[in-house]
């Protein structure tokens, strides 16, 4: 499973998962885009940018945020996404595919990413990051 | 949650305790409390009433369900000296609010054409969730409309003076300033000018179908089957990124250590980074107003492709996601506080001067919207509301079920046929998204506002009926 909505009254939370570290920022992202976006979207544009965090929880605030920015600033939609994490300094490099959103109807919008719940966890061997999001 | 008692009629009370400052109120009657016990938000409200520097008490209002940090349907009051300023008190759309306008129509004259006067709003004013507008606007402009607000739009032939007379503010926030929001705030907003956005952001076609006070309802200009205009929405992308920003900035030079839930970070009000906030928050917020008044302005040029003769007047513009210095009572001495509203209404009572000279003698008109295809109610602020509730009270319906569940257990043909029944013209971008606004997911609104006019902290005044609802 890559990731599974829970209850929340008000927003959206959910659980994604990876075997690596990589793996559950990716699947938060789709989660994420799930949203607001259940069909197929095509892989027309890259973007490529790095962030640093300081924390975990810190790093994928940081991570799923500037995706909302790219759609609401450039209308770039999330089809696919490669994410490298270096943990000794807390940096993320991702390499994200996707579509001009102007070609999709959307279901809803994002407000934001929020600290609410939040954490990344390995339980089990595997990881875990837990997002509430405000819609 | 045990230790929660009843201390009178619509009002509970969870006593100070542990790490708390002081208790939780909440002001409900037995059946919405039962819907509040049901989510996590009166441990939220407890969390608030942890924080440094607050006042009096922390409140769930009668429509509060769980939010992210604090709950929503909540106030907190703080000290200026040594109490904080979150921007999670406020939320993320800053300054989300309501506006009403009423119109020189009758019911009778719209009720047949609904469809399509719904439609054609539908096209003229986008939703703008990943498409953005048609309106180009300029950074020069953005500036502009950040110190403001809805006379940016005035001034570029979108609405009338008057307009700005009977909004909160007169529609712009004086302590605005630009140089606190990001690039990437601005970005986010800067397309998005003119569009309601999507969730429970609508632009509704209403009817007044029942006046409660014929006094105040005249002084607001409202009488029976007269058609009503009502726009709920805020400040779009650029909001929710100040709040993200300032909430990251907090959270990075105070920590987190201390607090309940790191969602909560905040600052000092007096602080470098408290004011920031405050100035950022304001510039937010006017570009709210604008965004609301841009939106009147596309409004009554389609409608008056319909109705000629057509005019709409602004009843009243307020927030209910905001943070205010206000002066209030604390045992016996009046004092300024910043008193932070997160999906609360204000509700001044009368004679007080921040209000329109005209609604003077009996308060602040309340808005509060209903959920989609129920009834939405025009209340009036009071003077009980100071000692009760830092004058406020809800701003809706408030919600009973997760999104999730809605999309679960809900079908958008059951909705459509459901608002056909009626007769309500619905046009929506998505009827997924409909899904999660259905009447089901949310309380009692009509509940909501009996447990406030019963309560004495927003009086009944008006009730509307929608005609035609238009979602993003």
């Amino acid at each position: 499973m890559k990731y599974k909505f829970l209850p929340h009254t008000a927003d959206v939370k959910f659980k994604a998962y990876g075997k690596t570290l990589n793996e559950s920022f990716e699947n938060s992202a789709l989660a994420m885009f799930n949203v607001m976006y259940t069909g197929k979207i095509k892989s027309s544009k890259q973007i490529k940018f790095s962030i640093k965090g300081k924390d975990f929880e810190n790093l994928l605030y940081l991570f799923l945020e500037k995706l909302l920015i790219l759609l609401d600033s450039k209308n770039f939609l999330v089809s696919k996404i490669k994410v490298k994490i270096n943990i000794k300094d807390m940096s993320l490099n991702t390499l994200v595919y996707g579509d001009n959103s102007g070609n999709y109807s959307l279901n809803t919008g994002i407000k934001s990413v929020t600290y609410n719940e939040m954490f990344v966890k390995k339980i089990d061997g595997k990881w875990v990051c837990q997002v509430v999001l405000d819609v | 949650m045990d230790e929660l008692k009843k201390i009178k009629e619509n009002i509970y009370q969870l006593d100070k305790e542990g790490k708390m400052n002081v208790p939780v109120v909440v002001y409900a009657s037995e059946k919405l409390l039962k819907d509040m016990l049901k989510d996590k938000c009166i441990e939220q409200a407890r969390n608030v009433a942890m924080l440094p520097g607050i006042q009096k008490h922390s409140i769930a209002l009668m429509d509060a369900h769980q939010g992210y940090g604090f709950c929503i349907g909540g106030v907190a009051a703080f000290s200026m000296d040594n109490g904080v300023i979150s921007p999670g008190g406020v939320g993320y759309d800053i300054s989300c609010s309501v506006r009403l306008l009423r119109t020189n129509l009758k019911k009778s004259d719209v009720i047949g054409k609904n469809k399509e006067i719904s439609k054609a709003l539908y096209k003229s004013i986008p939703s703008g969730t990943g498409k953005g507008t048609k309106l180009k606007i300029t950074k020069l402009d953005m500036h502009s409309i950040l110190k403001n607000g809805a006379k940016w739009a005035i001034e570029n032939n979108m609405g009338k003076k008057e307009d700005l007379e009977y909004c909160e503010e007169n529609a712009c926030m004086e302590d605005a300033d630009a140089k606190f929001v990001s690039e990437a705030a601005i970005s986010r907003g800067i397309n998005q000018l003119g569009s309601i956005g999507s969730g429970n952001h609508f632009i509704e076609i209403q009817y007044v179908d029942k006046i409660f006070n014929k006094k105040t309802a005249g002084i607001f200009g409202l009488e029976e089957d007269q058609v009503v205009i009502m726009i709920h929405c805020g400040s779009r992308g650029l909001g929710h990124q100040v709040a993200s920003d300032y909430i990251k900035k907090m959270d990075d030079f105070y920590g987190h250590d201390n607090l309940p839930d790191r969602q909560l970070a905040c600052a000092p009000v007096e602080s470098e980074l408290g004011k920031q906030y405050y100035k950022a928050m304001c510039a937010a917020a006017n570009f709210a107003f604008c965004n609301k008044q841009v939106l009147t302005h596309l409004i009554r040029k389609c409608l008056s492709e319909f109705f000629p003769k057509f005019e709409a007047e602004v009843v009243y513009d307020v927030c209910h996601n905001i943070a205010k210095f206000e002066e209030h009572y604390i045992n016996g001495k009046k004092i300024k506080l910043c008193v932070h509203r997160k999906g609360a209404t204000r509700s001044l009572g009368p004679g007080r001067k921040e209000i329109p000279e005209k609604y003077s003698s009996v308060g602040q008109p309340i808005l509060i919207p209903g959920s989609m295809g129920t009834s939405s109610y025009v209340l009036v602020g009071t003077k009980e509301a100071e000692e009760l509730s830092f004058s406020s009270t809800a701003h809706g319906a408030g919600r009973v079920m997760s999104r999730s569940e809605a999309i679960r257990t809900l079908k958008s043909e059951n909705i459509k046929k459901e608002m056909e029944d009626k007769n309500i013209a619905l046009t929506a971008g998505s009827f997924k998204g409909l899904v999660e606004e259905a009447p089901e997911v949310y309380k009692d609104v009509e509940e909501v506002v009996k447990v406030s006019d019963e309560l004495n902290i927003g009086k009944l005044v008006s009730k509307l009926k929608p005609i035609a609802v238009i979602k993003g």
